[in-house]
């Protein structure tokens, strides 16, 4: 759902409207920064000064918070956002191999964005899905219980699939 | 030994999203029967008879803990429920919100009777949309069916929830941080006292319990304190979950009566240890807890029995590990998750973890020194003693509980150079073994470094000094000679 750069003047209207329809906007911070960020793919320097502005507080206290948890990024995503769990029952799985399989396969870091912005790989932290260790999710799609190799056929699913689209 | 589900009661057996199928299975009658024949002391005495303790960690008195809160008299006071569940490898509040979300919202709405309240507040994490969604439809059904809002069962008594989503830090579960994260601010633990009780949400009087916590609440009013301390240990009462993962056999939440041994969950309800391998240890209380070894396994599990072998309950996390896991790499992989995760608000938290990450990457890359091990207790200890909160101050439990425990595999990466586990790449090389070896030379040509010597015909060795482990000559050998050591 991010927002496509033609788009941008309703994007921020959007953003100003669910603002507006806050009962109030103490303690908002948190609940603006999920919907701009839901709106936009990401929280850029532009997008954090215009809620600073519309809450009426310091650029800084935005950052603050941007900044300290994990969930928000201020670098976009891929189309197709690759997440592997490292929490501790997939880490005693094997998702180490994993990460090391995914990255040869599309030569991408944890954290980077592919040069054609298809594909970004990024780690978490447990996703609750313990007894499917371990797990990679892609898009919304969870992908459990993987074995070696098996990650490899399902990029490469992803990979012909955006192809197809682009045709 | 059998589980009992009580936290769990209907998990999985009715329709989360059909409050009628709660009502049928006794559901909001615990909340009737509290507004309608107990005055909220009656209810704080009942729980506190219980003995039910706090079930996200620290094991603190539920029924205590709202008596602190009743004391406090304010217009408003607010009744917390932490769903903040971070502790990688527990999934029981997820599981809990998802299956029976009408659970905890009657519980919230008891305790907001207890302690005078109306108003509660869930703190999500925002990694659990499921979890969102289906307790937000509980809450607009339980509303609409006058569950929740004002005169409820026609007394004088509302209250109403609103959930607030997390933005992932694992400080967060610490109820100061929490308190501050919904508030829409960096969630940075501050110093207690002033509890929450006195001064929390907004400065009010706050009350915060975990989500199984509260999921034990409608039992024990509906069959009474002494049903509920029945079951147990002496100190820890009630049943708890355990989220069983990692090399066993069986996977998934386990609920089963405090006082289990740590074998019959293990080997009984687990099934045993994946491929028949041999177990090696069971974390409990994640990143916060300590790797309980084989002479833990008939150890009865509660509380305090946790806490006297160098661990912690937790959040109930459990993850079984094998002869193929190396415990320092594993105590690495906590620490790095400490460092992450730390707020940085305080010193010993912030750079101590980060002090500890580095020597146990200088063990596990072959680098160890034999006065390393002093160091890590040492350090350990202050940063255990003297972190502002409960992260930093279980931090360090990991490292210290493996030393204790498989001190042999830390000798063996700091003297021998060697992973017992061959996990730790950097410790990883490579031998020929000399019965199976043909001297076909394969290997000492696939050898990028040349580090295999051997004439044609004849048994070849690989120099430990100049082997990198990349395993170029086990790939190459058609023999099965190569091996790792």
């Amino acid at each position: 759902m991010a927002c496509k750069s033609h788009y941008v003047d309703e994007c921020y209207a959007e953003l100003k409207q669910f603002i507006e329809k806050l009962p109030t906007q103490k303690g908002a911070l948190i609940a603006v920064l999920h919907k701009a960020q839901g709106i936009f793919g990401f929280l850029p320097e532009e997008v954090q000064d215009f809620v600073a502005k519309e809450l009426h507080i310091n650029p800084a206290e935005v950052y603050g918070v941007v900044s300290f948890y994990s969930f928000f990024t201020m670098t976009p995503k891929g189309d197709t956002p690759i997440s592997i769990c490292l929490g501790t029952a997939c880490y005693v799985k094997g998702a180490e191999d994993i990460v090391a399989e995914i990255k040869e396969h599309i030569n991408l870091d944890v954290g980077q964005v592919s040069e054609d912005g298809k594909f970004s790989l990024d780690a978490v932290r447990c996703v609750g899905a313990c007894s499917l260790a371990p797990v990679v999710l892609i898009k919304d799609k969870v992908y459990g219980r993987l074995k070696k190799g098996e990650i490899k056929s399902i990029l490469d699913g992803y990979m012909k699939g955006e192809s197809h689209e682009n045709n | 030994m059998t589980e009992y589900r009580i936290a769990l009661r209907n998990s999985g057996l009715i329709d989360p999203n059909d409050i009628e199928d709660y009502i049928k299975n006794d559901g909001y009658s615990a909340l009737a029967k509290v507004l309608k024949e107990y005055s909220a002391d009656k209810v704080i005495e009942e729980i506190t008879a219980s003995g039910l303790r706090g079930r996200g960690g620290g094991g603190f008195p539920t029924g205590v803990k709202w008596k602190f809160a009743k004391s406090y008299n304010d217009e408003a006071k607010f009744v917390v429920c932490n769903a903040d569940e971070g502790d990688p490898g527990a999934f029981m509040d997820r599981s809990i919100l998802e299956g029976d979300p009408h659970s905890i919202i009657e519980a919230m709405a008891i305790c907001g009777y207890a302690i005078e309240s109306n108003q509660g507040l869930v703190y999500l994490r925002a990694e659990y949309p499921l979890a969102i969604k289906r307790l937000q439809n509980a809450i607009d059904d339980a509303t609409e069916l006058g569950l929740l809002g004002d005169n409820i069962f026609g007394t004088e008594f509302g209250f109403n929830i609103e959930i607030k989503i997390g933005a992932g830090a694992f400080v967060c579960g610490e109820e100061t941080a929490l308190i501050h994260s919904m508030e829409g601010m960096r969630g940075e633990p501050t110093l207690k006292p002033p509890f929450p009780a006195e001064s929390g949400y907004w400065q009010k009087p706050t009350n915060v319990n975990n989500v199984e916590t509260f999921a034990n609440i409608a039992p024990i009013i509906l069959k009474g304190a002494a049903w509920f301390s029945s079951i147990g240990t002496e100190k820890s009462k009630g049943t708890k979950v355990f989220a069983l993962a990692g090399k066993v056999k069986n996977v998934g939440l386990v609920e089963v009566p405090m006082g289990t041994t740590l074998r019959e969950v293990i080997f009984g309800v687990g099934g045993g240890i994946e491929n028949d391998k041999e177990f090696k240890a069971a974390q409990t209380g994640g990143p916060s807890g300590g790797a309980l070894s084989k002479d833990f396994l008939d150890t009865p599990i509660d509380y305090d029995n946790l806490i006297a072998a160098g661990s912690m309950m937790g959040s109930g996390g459990m993850i079984v590990m094998d002869e193929d896991d190396c415990m320092v790499g594993i105590a690495k992989f906590y620490l790095e998750f400490s460092v992450d995760e730390s707020c940085g608000k305080c010193t010993p938290c912030r750079i101590g973890t980060k002090r500890l990450h580095e020597i146990l990457e200088k063990i596990t890359s072959g680098n160890g020194e034999i006065e390393d091990l002093e160091r890590l207790k040492k350090l350990g200890q202050m940063v255990k003693e003297t972190s502002l909160c409960g992260l930093g101050q279980t931090a360090p439990n990991p490292i210290l509980s493996t030393i204790n425990s498989f001190k042999d595999e830390y000798l063996a990466h700091i003297v021998d150079k060697r992973c017992p586990a061959h996990r730790c790449s950097d410790l990883v090389k490579y031998e020929i073994n000399p019965d199976k070896c043909v001297g076909c030379t394969l290997c000492a040509r696939a050898c990028p470094v040349n580090a295999i010597s051997g004439s044609p015909k004849k048994v070849h060795s690989i120099n430990r000094d100049l082997c990198i482990g990349c395993g170029a000559c086990d790939t190459a050998c058609n023999f099965g000679a190569v091996f790792k050591n």
